[in-house]
């Protein structure tokens, strides 16, 4: 049998992802997460009198440490794994990332494991976060000024 | 292909994980509960397996010990023979291990060059998880047709002194390349190899699958045991309905397509198919995928390999 008629007799017999029931679980949970979010925002302005702009920034806070917090606990990688992007690309999903690395080289010494690898997964979107931003606003400065 | 005389398998011991007893392995010779073991970390955990199961096999006529498990430098198993003052051999060939250390353990009794050996092979769930995919606690999707690595440590001493199984003949493999890149299919991936040394043992022995009682595969999954079967059918028109994968039987509430791991097989054949009396002729394909992380990062395909065995249960 040849590469080509072999990768078609694989994807012949590979199951199919339910991709649509993926993306409705992802939509569901990004949805109420951001929904969770804002609501969180408007009591921190009401009750803690503290303008929008740092109640955005404690409302990240708190998403940091529920999802770095329940990572450490042990069960928000099987939360992730049933809502899958409604969890990873909201900021719960940088912090789930650095806290399992985390708890996976905590014992590997502290430069070699955890200095080492605590970016393993979260790296790469500081790395092409940061270049992409550097693009977006010399793009901005183009249009705006 | 090897012919063995007076080859016999006549003890083993199993240590397996907590998610291996909740899914119908029974009969084993111990569960650990907690995936640590007592101990600090997931690798010291593997070892204290390895051990585990060495002290309870190992005894004064115990010549060699030849084994192997998934973590890099076959960490485990350098760990675990410490001290235990008997010659020790690693080898390596990823879920084939078991099959590669069994026959080269054979080899070693029929030439006469010892009387009795034990050959171990583990793995832990979560050192693997680690080392092959990503952090333990990470929530990667796995899609369906991936497979899930069991915990589990198997020590299986082979002698001379004739017991109920007799080692029959082996084969060793050839490596294949599978063409498939996507580490998540390790059943698309091991089913050409394991194809490849079914022809040619059946060849090489003059035999059909008929002759056989069942005819046993690692951990294809149950992706890899359709495609398996499909292979032998188109390429080599052999219709097989006594086959049975080992990896396919666990983990069916979790949508994985199975177990993978070197002490699938193992484990499987010790637990449920010599105390079962309709196998005695039994023909066991360890599959392997030579998955290495850096060269499927560089964009190369994933090679297979697959070690026959066969055993008559008397």
């Amino acid at each position: 049998m040849n590469k080509k008629e072999y990768l078609k007799l694989v994807k012949k017999f590979t199951p199919k992802e339910k991709k649509l029931k993926n993306a409705f679980n992802a939509f569901l949970m990004g949805g109420t997460l951001g929904f969770i979010a804002d609501g969180l925002k408007c009591l921190i302005v009401k009750w803690a009198h503290i303008p929008i702009k740092e109640a955005t920034t404690w409302v990240l806070i708190i998403y940091i440490f529920l999802a770095s917090l329940f990572t450490g606990l042990g069960f928000f990688d099987k939360l992730v794994m049933k809502f899958k992007c409604g969890l990873i690309v909201p900021i719960t999903g940088f912090a789930h990332s650095i806290t399992s690395s985390a708890l996976d080289y905590k014992n590997d010494g502290l430069i070699t494991g955890l200095g080492g690898y605590l970016f393993r997964l979260a790296g790469c979107i500081l790395l092409y976060g940061i270049i992409a931003a550097f693009f977006l606003a010399i793009l901005k400065v183009i249009i705006y000024v | 292909m090897f012919n063995f005389k007076d080859v016999y398998l006549t003890d083993y011991f199993i240590v397996a994980g907590p998610l291996e007893k909740e899914h119908d392995v029974k009969k084993c010779d111990m569960y650990i509960d907690d995936y640590y073991f007592g101990e600090k970390t997931v690798e010291d955990a593997e070892i204290k397996m390895q051990r585990t199961v060495l002290n309870n096999l190992v005894n004064s006529n115990t010549e060699l010990i030849i084994g192997g498990d998934l973590t890099n430098q076959l960490t485990a198993l350098g760990s675990s023979t410490i001290n235990k003052n008997i010659p020790v051999l690693g080898i390596y060939s990823a879920c084939a291990t078991m099959s590669a250390s069994f026959l080269t353990l054979a080899g070693f009794i029929q030439g006469k060059f010892i009387r009795e050996g034990i050959f171990l092979t583990s793995s832990h769930n979560l050192a693997a998880e680690k080392q092959f995919r990503f952090p333990v606690e990470y929530g990667a999707p796995k899609p369906y047709r991936s497979t899930f690595t069991a915990t589990a440590a198997v020590g299986i001493k082979l002698s001379k002194t004739s017991s109920k199984i007799k080692v029959v003949n082996g084969l060793l493999g050839k490596v294949i390349d599978s063409y498939v890149k996507d580490v998540h299919n390790m059943g698309a991936i091991m089913a050409p190899g394991a194809a490849t040394t079914l022809v040619d043992y059946l060849n090489q022995s003059k035999t059909e699958v008929k002759d056989y009682d069942l005819i046993i595969t690692g951990d294809l999954g149950s992706t890899g045991s359709e495609i398996f079967k499909e292979i032998l059918k188109k390429e080599h028109n052999i219709k097989i309905n006594n086959h049975l994968d080992a990896g396919a039987i666990f983990y069916k509430d979790f949508e994985y397509a199975g177990a993978s791991g070197p002490a699938v097989l193992p484990l499987i054949l010790v637990t449920r198919i010599f105390n079962n009396k309709k196998y005695k002729k039994i023909l066991c394909l360890a599959t392997g995928s030579l998955h290495s992380p850096v060269l499927v990062n560089q964009k190369h395909s994933v090679p297979t390999i697959c070690h026959a065995i066969y055993l008559e249960v008397v």
